[in-house]
């Protein structure tokens, strides 16, 4: 079995997150990046249907940056074998639709995958949908924020968990599998692992090489813009008691002030 | 005036309020035009809420597909064209749609909006810390809006009922063999509740979130929790509050045990008062609180409820 995953790199949501004052893009420059941590599980999602299977492929596929080339040797030092990184100066600034758009194109570029595995939802952005886009770019049936994930012979079934409540979904493969943030641990990378990823295959590809016209890219040819942003004052910090046997009862006071109860 | 599509979210025949929030905003842009994608008879039982709350237009789309969301995207598809936009929920279900409705028509996304006007929508991002103003460079943009951020204003619409067909679906889809719904219970729902009242890992363990729960339901809250705790087992992963669970924004937060994680803040540092019992006094939880005790939670919660209970009395 060949499956994708898609992996993005994101700014570390320990750090705090700005946006940029002159386009309103993530401020890339003042923050840690990592691997998105949903993105681990998707890999690590990947590694245990390999692993079942008995053999396989994992191909890393991620957009971005020349550094998210971190993000794609954490996931090839988890154990995925090979990668395509599209990174173009062009794409700074995309939107939802052309990613999605764009990312089919460099999924296209993986011949012969059987699945396609993503993370449920990017922990820098409202979309999470981007999966399911993909899917439908594609043709391919999309079975998102999978708990559960199994394959048996052609069939993929999924256990999909969300607000509503518990979806069962099945589906022929080729298909697109988002997981969700209970479906599993992310291995740790050994150092055998480390040391293996340095040696394994990456495709670096500009959009030419990935088939991908300048004008269905960037900033200035997103469908949406952000026409200003701003941020919060931040809230400050009200008064701290500490409990002296009536901590319960200065809440209660407090509240009743604030007319809350 | 132009239509604007409201895809109205329902389970088992019973509305969720965020469709009349959607109608509510839809206002903004135009003439509402509910659509109801269901099973027989669906649209009937929805169609007086549905009018009451604006709807100008009912569109009835039934189906008994067992193609997942399939149906909501091709139906929309269909009525997308006349439309100056189409509102749906930012649900995980409603995102899914959205995001495939905007790449099959090349519709701008705009996604997870706290506010809609003629110019542009208002979006709330990284928990609240920044906000921002967008607006779409296409015709009938897809737009998802947050559960909670829209007051309902109810003031009827003309109700006009029109059934229409559901395309088939194009391209393979995922089918839904089974479906196990969420047991409410008798607490407000997390995103709806004026009031949450959520524990962390300081709680302990699954049998003493009692505690929690027992204040919650002095003050008719809803009960959440943090990460921490759900991965402990100690509470349901649908209760975690944060970055990776849901985004809150309640008249009164109070956390208990709860050390404030800049994760755990990203979902309910815009609730209008924040309490926190932490017994460590440097947990950054009252960086953010209004009003912080430093102590037992075990003591503290317990206490707090008696005196909540008296004045109710
Ligand atoms: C990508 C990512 C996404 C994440 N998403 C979320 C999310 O959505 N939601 C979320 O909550 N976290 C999230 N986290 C995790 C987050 O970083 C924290 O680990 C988590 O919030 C900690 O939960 P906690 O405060 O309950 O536990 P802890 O940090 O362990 O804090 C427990 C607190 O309880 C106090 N305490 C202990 N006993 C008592 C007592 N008897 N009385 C009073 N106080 C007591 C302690 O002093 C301590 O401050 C995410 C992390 C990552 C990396």
């Amino acid at each position: 079995m060949k499956i994708v995953t898609l992996v993005k790199q994101v700014a570390d949501t320990y750090s705090e997150r700005k946006l940029s004052d002159s386009d309103h893009t993530l401020d890339r420059e003042g923050t840690e990046a990592v691997i998105d941590e949903i993105n681990e599980r998707a890999v690590e999602q990947a590694l245990l249907l390999k692993e079942a299977a008995g053999d396989g492929e994992v191909v890393v596929v991620c957009m971005g940056p020349d550094r998210a080339s971190d993000a794609i040797r954490k996931a090839l030092s988890m154990g995925a074998d090979s990668a395509v990184h599209l990174s173009d100066e062009a794409i700074h600034g995309s939107c939802a639709v052309q990613t999605a758009r764009a990312l089919t194109k460099l999924i296209g570029t993986v011949e012969g995958w059987d699945l396609v595995i993503a993370g449920n939802s990017a922990s820098d952005g409202q979309v999470a949908a981007v999966p399911a886009m993909v899917a439908d770019l594609l043709g391919v049936p999309a079975l998102t924020w999978a708990n559960e994930l199994s394959v048996s012979g052609s069939t993929v079934t999924v256990k999909r968990e969300t607000d509503d409540g518990v979806t069962h979904l099945s589906a022929e493969l080729p298909a697109v599998v988002s997981v969700g943030e209970k479906s599993n641990e992310p291995r740790y990378p050994s150092f055998k692992g480390i040391m293996a990823a340095k040696k394994k295959p990456v495709n670096n590809l500009d959009l030419a090489g990935a088939g991908i016209d300048g004008s269905e890219v960037g900033l200035a040819n997103a469908l949406v813009s952000v026409t200003s942003s701003a941020p919060k004052p931040p809230k400050q910090a009200g008064e701290k008691v500490t409990d002296e046997g009536d901590g319960g009862a200065k809440i209660a006071e407090y509240l009743v002030g604030q007319k809350l109860i | 005036m132009a239509e604007v599509l409201v895809l109205v979210d329902h389970v088992d025949g019973e509305i969720k309020k965020t469709t009349y929030e959607l109608l509510t905003a839809a206002k903004a842009l135009g003439s509402p035009s509910a659509v109801v994608v269901g099973g027989a008879g669906a649209a009937d039982k929805l169609a007086d809420g549905l009018t009451e709350h604006g709807a100008d237009k009912i569109y009835a789309a039934e189906t008994d597909s067992t193609d997942f969301l399939a149906p909501e995207v091709a139906v929309l598809e269909s009525l997308i064209g006349s439309a100056a936009g189409v509102l749906i929920s930012a649900s995980a279900n409603g995102k899914e749609v959205a995001g495939r409705l905007a790449v099959r028509t090349g519709s701008g996304l705009l996604s997870d909006v706290v506010g809609v006007t003629g110019d542009g929508v208002q979006h709330s991002i990284f928990g609240g810390a920044y906000t921002a103003e967008a607006k779409a460079n296409t015709e009938h943009p897809v737009i998802t809006v947050r559960p909670g951020a829209i007051d309902i204003e109810a003031s009827a619409g003309a109700g006009a009922r029109e059934s229409v067909e559901v395309p088939a679906a194009s391209g393979r889809q995922a089918t839904v063999t089974g479906r196990e719904p969420i047991q409410g219970g008798s607490r407000p729902e997390l995103t709806e509740a004026t009031v949450i009242v959520s524990g962390g890992r300081g709680v302990g363990s699954a049998e003493d979130f009692t505690v929690v729960e027992g204040l919650a339901d002095s003050l008719g809250a809803a009960v959440g929790a943090s990460r921490a705790a759900v991965d402990s087992g100690y509470y349901p992963p649908q209760f975690q509050v944060g970055q990776t669970g849901k985004s809150v924004s309640p008249q009164l937060y109070i956390a208990l045990g709860i050390s404030g994680a800049i994760q755990h803040r990203a979902g309910m540092q815009t609730s209008k008062t924040i309490v926190a019992v932490n017994k460590d006094e440097e947990a950054p939880i009252f960086e953010v609180a209004d009003f912080g005790i430093v102590g037992d939670l075990f003591k503290v919660a317990p206490q707090l409820q008696d005196e909540v209970t008296k004045r109710k009395g």
